[in-house]
C-alpha cells in the first residue's frame, strides 16, 4: 500500500505557493496581525479558523490585495505581492456578503471577470457555461441575484470567483449566510469543486465545525497570531494548548500539579487527598508545574460499577442529561464540586437508557485520552 | 472599502464654497456703508437702521408672518389627516384620484398653481387678501405635509395602534395616545417645511394677493427687479440668519435627544 | 362616519382649491378675450338653464391653441424653457454627482453635518439665493471685479441678461435636489461590490464606470427629474438674471397675465406646459416605484 498522503507540508522539497514571512498589519495603534509566519501550499484546502476580530479577515484581505502589509512580505509563487494591486493579482475571493452585482444577471456576474482579461468571446462563453455546470446554475443563467435563493447565490459568487481560473481561491466565511441543512451539503460540494478545478482554497471561518470537514491543514488563530496549524485531526486530538482545546469542540479541563510517572507519563494531581489521574505526553514538563489534562467527554465512559481496568476512573453524580438525538451528554458532578461532561452514542432506543437524574456512575478514561498541556 | 481620497476633499470643498459663497458675499456686503453694493466703503449697519424704518417692509413681513403661521397650521392639520388616510385607509372610491391630488402640486410648476387659484377666486367672487394667500398656501404645503408624514407613517410599526386598541382605546384616543406622539418628529418637520414654504413663496403670492396684501417675497422681488440694493442685503442677512440659527438648533436638539437615548440603552444593558 | 370625515375634508379641500381651479383654467383657455369682467367670453348663463349651457359650449373654441402655434414668441419660448431646463439639469448633474459620491465616501461621522450643509440652503429663502447672483454676475459684480483683477479678462463680461446666467441660477438653486437622491444611491451602496469588481480584474476607474454608476442610476434618474421638472416651468430665475436676453415660458406666461391681461392665452400657455410636464413626471413616477421595489 503506497497510496501517497496529501501532505506537502510534511515535504521539505515542496516549493510553498504562498509564504507569509514576518508580517504585522498594523491599523493605527490596534496591532490585526503581529509578525506571522506561514507557508500554504498548492491544492491545499487551508482553513482560517478564530472567533471575530482574531485577525483572520484581515490576513484573506491582504492576499486579496485589498490592506497594504505594514512590516514583512507575502509571496505568491515566490514573487513578492507588495506592490500589485488587486485587480492584478491571480487570487479572487468570494466575499461573505457575495458581493454579486445586483444590476447584472447571474451569466454577466461570472462573464464580468473574464470580461476584464479580454478574453474572445467564443472562449468567454464556453468558460461562463463551463461555470455554469460546474456550480449546477444553468437553469438561473439569465436570473438577477434577487431572483434566486440564497443558496443558489452562494454558488454564483463561487462560480464568478473560479471564472478566472485563479492561482488562490480565497473564501470568507462562504456559507455563512446559509442555514445548517444547506450549509452541510455545501460544504461538501466545495470540496469536490476544489478538487475538481485543483485551485488552492484558503477559507475564513469561525465555525471550527466547518473547517474541520472542509480543510486539509486547519490554523487556528487568537489576537494576531496563529496559535496551532495542523490537520483536522491533529487539532482536534493533540491540541497544543488550552485556547485550541477549548475551541475546537467540547472538551474537560482538568487542573493540576504534575509529578513524573514512569517512562513518558506523568501524575497529575488534581485535589488535595483525591487519587491523582494519570496521563502518557510526549511532552517533557518539570516536577511540580501546573498542568492541565484535556478530555473530549466521548472520551470518557460511564458505567454503573467501577470498572477494572481503567487507570483513571472516579464516582460521580449525574446532575444533567442533554438529549442530541444520535447521542447524549450527561454532566457528572465529581467530589470537589467540578462538573465533567461524558458522552455516549444512544445505539439504543431512549426508553431503554440505563441511567437517570441523580444516579450515582463511574467515569474513567484510558492513559492517552486525555492530552496534558502546559496553558 | 471607503477611501477618502484627494479628488473627494477637493469637490467638496468646491462644491460647498459654491453652495455658500453668494450667501457668504450678500451677508458681507450688508455691512458696506456705500450705496455702489459691490464697492467696499466700511463697516456700517445703517442699511439695517434703514429697513427698519421701512414700514412698507415691516407691514409686508408682517403679513407674511401671519399667512405663514396659519397656513401652515392648517395644511399640518389637513396633510396629516391626508398622510394617515393614504397610508391606512386601503381601497376607497376615488383613491387614485386622491393620491394623484396629493402629488401633483410637488412637482407643479407655481405659475400653473397661481394661476388656476385665481381663476378660481375670482371665479367665485372672492376677494384677494390674506384669506386667498392663505388658502393658496395651504393647498401646495398639505401636500409636502403629507409627504413628509406618510414617510413616517410607513416605517410606522402597525402593531402599536393595534395593541392601543387591544387595550381597550378607541380608535380617536389610539391615535391620539400612540400614533400622534410617535410621529411627532415627522408632524413638526412637516410644519416647518409648510411655513419655510409658505414665507419663500412668490409667484403664488402675487397671483393671490391682493393690493392690501403685500408679503415679503413680492415686496422683495420687486425691489431687486430694479437692481441690487444694500436694503435688501441687510433683510437677506437677516432671513439667512434666522434660518441656520433654526436649522442648526434643530439638527442640535435632535442630536442631543439621539445621543440621550444612546446612553440610556447602554445604561440599560449595563445595569 | 369617523373614517367619512378622515377622507372627507382633505379631499374635498383638495378638489376645491386644486382640481378645479385646473378645469376652470382648462375652460379659459377655451374662451375668447373680452374687454370686460372678468376679461374673456363666453361667461355661464347660470339663468338661462341648460339652453345657456349648450350656448356656453358651443362658443368654446381652439383658437387660443391655434395662436400659440402661430405666433413664433409662444413655441419658441417653450423649446428655449426645454433646452434651458435640459442644459442646467446635465450641468446640475456634473456638478452635482461628484459632490454626492464624495459625501458618501466619506468617513461616517462627518455625514450628518454634510447633509445639513447641502439642505440648509434649501430652508434659506429661493428668492435670496437666486438675489445673491445678482451681485456677483453683474458688470460691475463680484466675478467680473475677480477676472479683472487676476487679469484673465481686460473687459468685464457681460453674463447678467444671458442664458449662462439662468444655467448658474438653476445650478445653484437646484444642485440640493440632485444630491440628495444619488447620496441616499451611493450611502447604499455595499463597498465590497467594489472590492469584488476589483478582485475580477477592474482598474478603480473602470470598477466606476461597471459597477458605482450603474448602481447609482435611479438616484441619477431621480435627482435629474427633480431639477427638470420645476426648472422648466421656472419663473424667478429667468426674470431675474436671465433678463430679457432670455425666453422663458413660465415669464411668457406672467407677462401674458399681468402685463397683456390676456387670460386666455395665459390658460392656453398653462395648458400645453402642463401637457409638457406630464410626460417626464409619468417617467419620473416610473422611476420612484421601480427604486422602491428595488429596495424591497
Amino acid at each position: 500500500m503506497t497510496q501517497t498522503v496529501f501532505a506537502p507540508w510534511e515535504d521539505p522539497g515542496e516549493k510553498p505557493l504562498i509564504q507569509f514571512k514576518n508580517v504585522t498589519k498594523r491599523f493605527g495603534s490596534f496591532t490585526a496581525i503581529d509578525n506571522l509566519t506561514q507557508d500554504i501550499y498548492e491544492r491545499e484546502f487551508f482553513a482560517l479558523l478564530g472567533p471575530s476580530g482574531c485577525g483572520k479577515t484581515t490576513m484573506m484581505r491582504m492576499l486579496a490585495g485589498f490592506e497594504e502589509v505594514t512590516e514583512g512580505q507575502i509571496l505568491l509563487a515566490g514573487q513578492d505581492m507588495a506592490r500589485v494591486p488587486p485587480n492584478e493579482r491571480a487570487v479572487n475571493m468570494m466575499f461573505q456578503s457575495y458581493a454579486l452585482f445586483p444590476h447584472l444577471s447571474v451569466w454577466e456576474n461570472i462573464a464580468f471577470g473574464l470580461k476584464r482579461k479580454k478574453m474572445p468571446k467564443s472562449e468567454l462563453d464556453a468558460r461562463v457555461d463551463e461555470m455554469l455546470r460546474l456550480t449546477r446554475l444553468e437553469r438561473f443563467a439569465r436570473r438577477k441575484p434577487h431572483q434566486i435563493s440564497g443558496g443558489q447565490r452562494q454558488r454564483v459568487a463561487l462560480a464568478r470567483s473560479l471564472a478566472r481560473a485563479p492561482k488562490l481561491l480565497l473564501l470568507d466565511e462562504p456559507l455563512g449566510a446559509l442555514d445548517k441543512k444547506l450549509r452541510q451539503d455545501t460544504q461538501f460540494e466545495l470540496m469536490d469543486i476544489q478538487e475538481k478545478t485543483g485551485t488552492t482554497f484558503v477559507i475564513v471561518t469561525h465555525d471550527q465545525e466547518e473547517s474541520m470537514t472542509v480543510a486539509s491543514r486547519v490554523a487556528v488563530m487568537d489576537e494576531g497570531q496563529i496559535i496551532q496549524v495542523a490537520t483536522p485531526d491533529k487539532i482536534y486530538e493533540e491540541p497544543a494548548s488550552l485556547y485550541v482545546a477549548d475551541f475546537i469542540g467540547d472538551v474537560n479541563i482538568i487542573e493540576g500539579i504534575a509529578t513524573k510517572s514512569g517512562e513518558d507519563g506523568y501524575k497529575i494531581n488534581w485535589s488535595e487527598g483525591k487519587e491523582p489521574f494519570q496521563a502518557k505526553t510526549p511532552r517533557t514538563l518539570s516536577e511540580g508545574q501546573k498542568a492541565y489534562i484535556a478530555i473530549r467527554p466521548e472520551k470518557i465512559a460511564v458505567s454503573q460499577d467501577k470498572p477494572d481496568s481503567a487507570l483513571n476512573s472516579i464516582k460521580g453524580k449525574i446532575v444533567d442529561i442533554a438529549y442530541l438525538g444520535n447521542m447524549s451528554t450527561y454532566h457528572v458532578e465529581i467530589p470537589g464540586g467540578l462538573t465533567i461532561k461524558a458522552q455516549t452514542a444512544n445505539t439504543r432506543r431512549l426508553s431503554r437508557r440505563s441511567f437517570t437524574w441523580e444516579d450515582e456512575v463511574w467515569l474513567s478514561w484510558t492513559l492517552t485520552a486525555g492530552s496534558v498541556l502546559e496553558r | 472599502m471607503r477611501r477618502f481620497s484627494w479628488f473627494n476633499a477637493t469637490s467638496l470643498t468646491f462644491g460647498f464654497v459654491f453652495l455658500y459663497l453668494p450667501m457668504l458675499l450678500l451677508v458681507i456686503y450688508s455691512f458696506n456703508s456705500s450705496k455702489l453694493v459691490t464697492v467696499w466703503a466700511g463697516f456700517s449697519t445703517k442699511w439695517y437702521g434703514e429697513l427698519l424704518q421701512n414700514e412698507a417692509f415691516l407691514d409686508a413681513a408682517w403679513v407674511t408672518l401671519r399667512v405663514a403661521v396659519i397656513s401652515s397650521t392648517i395644511a399640518t392639520v389637513l396633510g396629516t389627516m391626508a398622510a394617515y388616510v393614504l397610508v391606512r385607509s386601503g381601497r376607497f372610491l376615488g383613491r387614485t384620484l386622491f393620491s394623484g391630488m396629493i402629488y401633483a402640486p410637488l412637482v407643479m410648476p407655481d405659475v400653473i398653481t397661481g394661476l388656476s387659484l385665481l381663476l378660481l377666486f375670482i371665479g367665485i367672487g372672492l376677494d384677494r387678501g390674506v384669506l386667498t394667500i392663505v388658502l393658496a398656501h395651504t393647498t401646495f404645503a398639505m401636500c409636502y405635509v403629507s409627504v413628509v408624514v406618510s414617510s413616517r407613517l410607513v416605517s410606522f410599526d402597525k402593531s402599536l395602534e393595534e395593541a392601543a386598541l387591544d387595550l381597550g382605546c378607541t380608535p380617536m384616543q389610539s391615535f391620539r395616545l400612540v400614533t400622534l406622539p410617535i410621529i411627532a418628529p415627522a408632524v413638526i418637520s412637516g410644519w416647518l417645511l409648510a411655513f419655510t414654504l409658505s414665507l419663500d413663496d412668490l409667484v403664488i403670492a402675487s397671483f393671490t394677493a391682493g393690493p392690501s396684501s403685500t408679503t415679503l417675497p413680492i415686496k422683495i422681488f420687486s425691489a431687486v427687479r430694479l437692481g441690487v440694493s444694500p436694503e435688501i442685503n441687510a433683510l437677506s442677512t437677516i432671513m439667512i440668519g434666522i434660518v441656520t440659527i433654526g436649522v442648526i438648533s434643530a439638527s442640535l436638539i435632535t442630536k442631543r435627544s439621539m445621543v440621550r437615548q444612546q446612553l440610556e440603552e447602554q445604561e440599560a444593558i449595563r445595569t | 362616519m369617523r373614517r367619512f370625515f378622515l377622507i372627507f375634508i382633505p379631499y374635498i379641500w383638495l378638489l376645491a382649491l386644486f382640481l378645479v381651479p385646473f378645469l376652470i383654467v382648462f375652460k379659459i383657455s377655451l374662451s375668447d378675450i373680452a374687454l370686460a369682467i372678468p376679461p374673456y367670453v363666453p361667461v355661464i348663463e347660470w339663468s338661462d338653464g341648460w339652453a345657456g349651457f349648450k350656448n356656453f359650449l358651443s362658443q368654446l373654441d381652439l383658437e387660443n391653441f391655434v395662436w400659440l402655434t402661430q405666433d413664433d414668441l409662444y413655441w419658441k419660448a417653450y423649446l428655449s424653457s426645454l433646452k434651458i431646463a435640459a442644459v442646467s439639469t446635465v450641468l446640475t448633474l456634473m456638478v452635482g454627482y461628484p459632490i454626492a459620491y464624495s459625501m458618501a465616501q466619506a468617513p461616517n461621522e462627518w455625514r450628518p453635518t454634510l447633509m445639513m450643509l447641502v439642505i440648509l440652503p434649501f430652508w434659506t429663502s429661493f428668492l435670496i439665493r437666486v438675489y445673491s447672483w445678482m451681485g456677483i454676475l453683474g458688470k460691475e459684480g463680484f466675478l467680473n471685479q475677480f477676472l479683472l483683477w487676476t487679469g484673465m479678462i481686460s473687459e468685464p463680461l457681460q453674463i447678467m441678461n444671458t442664458p449662462t446666467a439662468v444655467y448658474i441660477g438653476i445650478v445653484y438653486t437646484y444642485l440640493p435636489f440632485m444630491i440628495l437622491p444619488i447620496y441616499s444611491a451611493l450611502e447604499k451602496l455595499d463597498a465590497s461590490l467594489l472590492e469584488a469588481a476589483e478582485d475580477l480584474g477592474c482598474s478603480r476607474l473602470s470598477a466606476f464606470w461597471l459597477v458605482t454608476i450603474p448602481l447609482s442610476k435611479n438616484g441619477i434618474i431621480a435627482g435629474s427629474f427633480l431639477v427638470f421638472i420645476p426648472a422648466l416651468g421656472e419663473f424667478v430665475i429667468p426674470s431675474l438674471l436671465g433678463g430679457s436676453g432670455t425666453l422663458m415660458i413660465g415669464k411668457v406666461l406672467w407677462e401674458e397675465f399681468f402685463s397683456n391681461r390676456d387670460w386666455p392665452v395665459a390658460s392656453a400657455v398653462a395648458v400645453v406646459l402642463l401637457l409638457l410636464l406630464i410626460i417626464p413626471i409619468i417617467l419620473f413616477q416610473k422611476n420612484e416605484q421601480k427604486s422602491r421595489e428595488m429596495d424591497q
